[in-house]
């Protein structure tokens, strides 16, 4: 530990990604640019993440990282110790206990609290590239609220497939003013970016963008008057926990196709578990 | 027509460093009114329609727009948002290639519908019961409506264009060379097709074409331009058949065939 800076980045650095969030969070749905590091993974890894985790974490805090909602697949598992090893923080799989949660995909079901930071790894941050890959021509529509095209989008998705099919990465307006991409969480987390009491920071790596909600900010899915937003997920309960409230993954279980729906929030499945839920397939 | 004109043009001259793109083009549109623009290649017809749609910044001159809300302002002194506005409710402009004025990946209903989104349309039904409205319009099958213009022929992805365009019911339409690049009979059915348009919905046009026959069936007004100048301008059949300018005499007998 002793061979690096805590948390890995020099203060310098801290300090401009700091000064990204801090003017993120002053424009809640603001793409603000930063100058991204090198990061010791490769990009498409939670590098834009990491780096806003390293700038906001401090000793105190206690550190959770889940991809797609699980504390224990690799990725989680090496962003995790990556910070063990450079910042010395505690860590922790318990969403109620964190005080950065650093995700890929996921909101954590477990409702979030003031003094938590919720810290999303993004791939693509901007919303209109779909339709437009001009970058001069996307910030213009940001600064002049032009953002037709986003609906365009939605309509594209209507007529090919007779409903909104968009599933993750839905955008969403902010405080009615940004429109703003979400990361690719399924929509069915959509409605838990709204009013949350949580921090939210955005950080993408290989664009060198982060981007932030403050807590409480009002956030709306995008959609048509006669096609309203629907935060849908598989029409099942948790085959562990009986839980019917929570995103579910669809899991292979034998050889012979049998599957299964459970929890993609494995803390929130476990906890339920342990104060005795069970659903139908638990052994 | 009524006395405030809907469009002011003023000492417009746009020079590309040393050289002129156009000089001192001064006119008036007045509601209704098609105004032609004629002239050899080069000779500064696009650079014109561009400064006065605001894609090129003129170096000096005003371009007095009769705005609904506020009356006549110069378009130029408006900020960039105000223009940009302008550009996707009172104005539309339809470019000689397709490609350039649709989007190439996205549905013919959704090329459509998209200037009504930009102004507010959040109602899907309506936005792809006007989109098929407005291809029916343009004589485009109702069947097509989910393909991508890309499938179109040129002439159909031309009649998408003007669609798409005319959709929000702007107020001043220009168009550079609508029908340039098209073959003959292809063209003279688009023509038909934007005559009967400007008629039927009283359309004010401002149509830049080295064409004569163009103008000859679309425009009420021509202005004959040469080497960044206006070198006539006039009621488009005084002008054609009894051109005054050396210049526009050698167009006329070269030209036009009528
Ligand atoms: N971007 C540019 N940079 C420099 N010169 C330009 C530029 N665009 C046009 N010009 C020059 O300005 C003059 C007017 O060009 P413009 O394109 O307006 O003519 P035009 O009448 O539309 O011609 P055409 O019938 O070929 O479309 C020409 O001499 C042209 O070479
Ligand atoms: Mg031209």
């Amino acid at each position: 530990m002793t061979d690096y800076n805590f948390a890995y980045l020099d203060e310098q650095t801290k300090r401009m990604i700091r000064r990204a969030i801090l003017k993120g969070l002053a424009v809640p749905g603001y793409q603000v640019p930063f100058a991204s590091r090198e990061m010791p993974m490769p990009y498409g890894w939670g590098t834009g993440g990491v780096q806003v985790s390293a700038a906001v974490m401090t000793t105190d805090d206690q550190f959770k990282v889940i991809d797609q909602g699980a504390d224990d697949t690799t990725n989680a598992v090496s962003i995790r110790s990556f910070f063990e090893r450079t910042a010395g923080v505690a860590t922790t799989t318990q969403t109620a206990e964190a005080t950065v949660i650093q995700t890929r995909h996921r909101i954590p079901e477990r409702d979030l609290t003031e003094g938590q930071i919720l810290v999303y790894q993004v791939p693509i941050p901007e919303p209109l590239r779909f339709l437009e890959p001009r970058e001069s021509e996307t910030r213009k529509m940001h600064s002049l609220e032009e953002y037709g095209l986003m609906h365009v989008k939605l309509y594209e998705d209507i007529s090919r497939h007779g409903h909104i099919a968009t599933s993750y990465a839905y955008p969403v307006k902010v405080e009615g003013r940004y429109v703003m991409d979400p990361s690719p969480i399924p929509k069915f987390d959509n409605p838990k970016l709204s009013d949350c009491p949580a921090i939210q920071l955005f950080g993408a790596g290989r664009e060198q963008r982060i981007y932030a909600l403050p807590p409480y900010t009002q956030v709306v899915s995008l959609d048509f008057e006669d096609h309203p937003f629907v935060a849908s997920k598989a029409d099942h309960p948790c085959g562990l926990c009986g839980a019917e409230d929570s995103y579910l993954d669809e899991v292979i279980i034998d050889d012979a196709g049998g599957r299964m729906f459970v929890c993609s929030d494995t803390d929130y499945c476990t906890a339920r578990q342990a104060d005795g839920f069970k659903g139908k397939d638990a052994a | 027509m009524t006395d405030t004109a809907l469009l002011s043009v003023r000492g417009v001259t746009k020079r590309y460093g040393a050289h002129i793109g156009c000089a001192d083009v001064s006119f008036d549109l007045y509601p209704g009114e098609v105004m032609g623009i004629v002239g050899e290649s080069g000779s500064g017809k696009s650079t014109l329609l561009n400064c006065m749609a605001g894609h090129l910044e003129p170096d000096a001159g005003a371009v007095v727009f009769d705005t609904a809300v506020d009356g006549p302002r110069d378009t130029l002194l408006m900020s960039e948002p105000e223009r940009r506005m302008l550009s996707r409710t009172d104005w539309a402009f339809v470019h000689q290639h397709a490609r350039d004025g649709l989007r190439m990946g996205v549905s013919a209903g959704g090329n459509v519908g998209e200037r009504l989104m930009a102004v507010g349309a959040r109602h899907y039904g309506d936005i792809r019961g006007s989109a098929i409205d407005w291809l029916g319009r343009v004589e485009i099958n109702e069947a097509r409506v989910d393909d991508r213009p890309t499938t179109f022929s040129g002439g159909m992805q031309q009649r998408l264009q003007i669609a798409r365009n005319l959709v929000t019911g702007p107020r001043l339409v220009f168009m550079d060379e609508p029908t340039g690049g098209l073959d003959v009979s292809v063209q003279a059915r688009l023509l038909d097709m934007i005559r009967s348009l400007v008629r039927d919905m009283g359309l004010s046009a401002i149509i830049v074409t080295h064409d004569l026959a163009v103008v000859r069936l679309l425009a009420d007004r021509l202005m004959v331009m040469k080497s960044g100048h206006v070198v006539e301008a006039g009621l488009t059949d005084q002008v054609l058949d009894d051109p005054k300018h050396a210049y526009t005499q050698l167009l006329v007998s070269s030209i036009l065939q009528v």
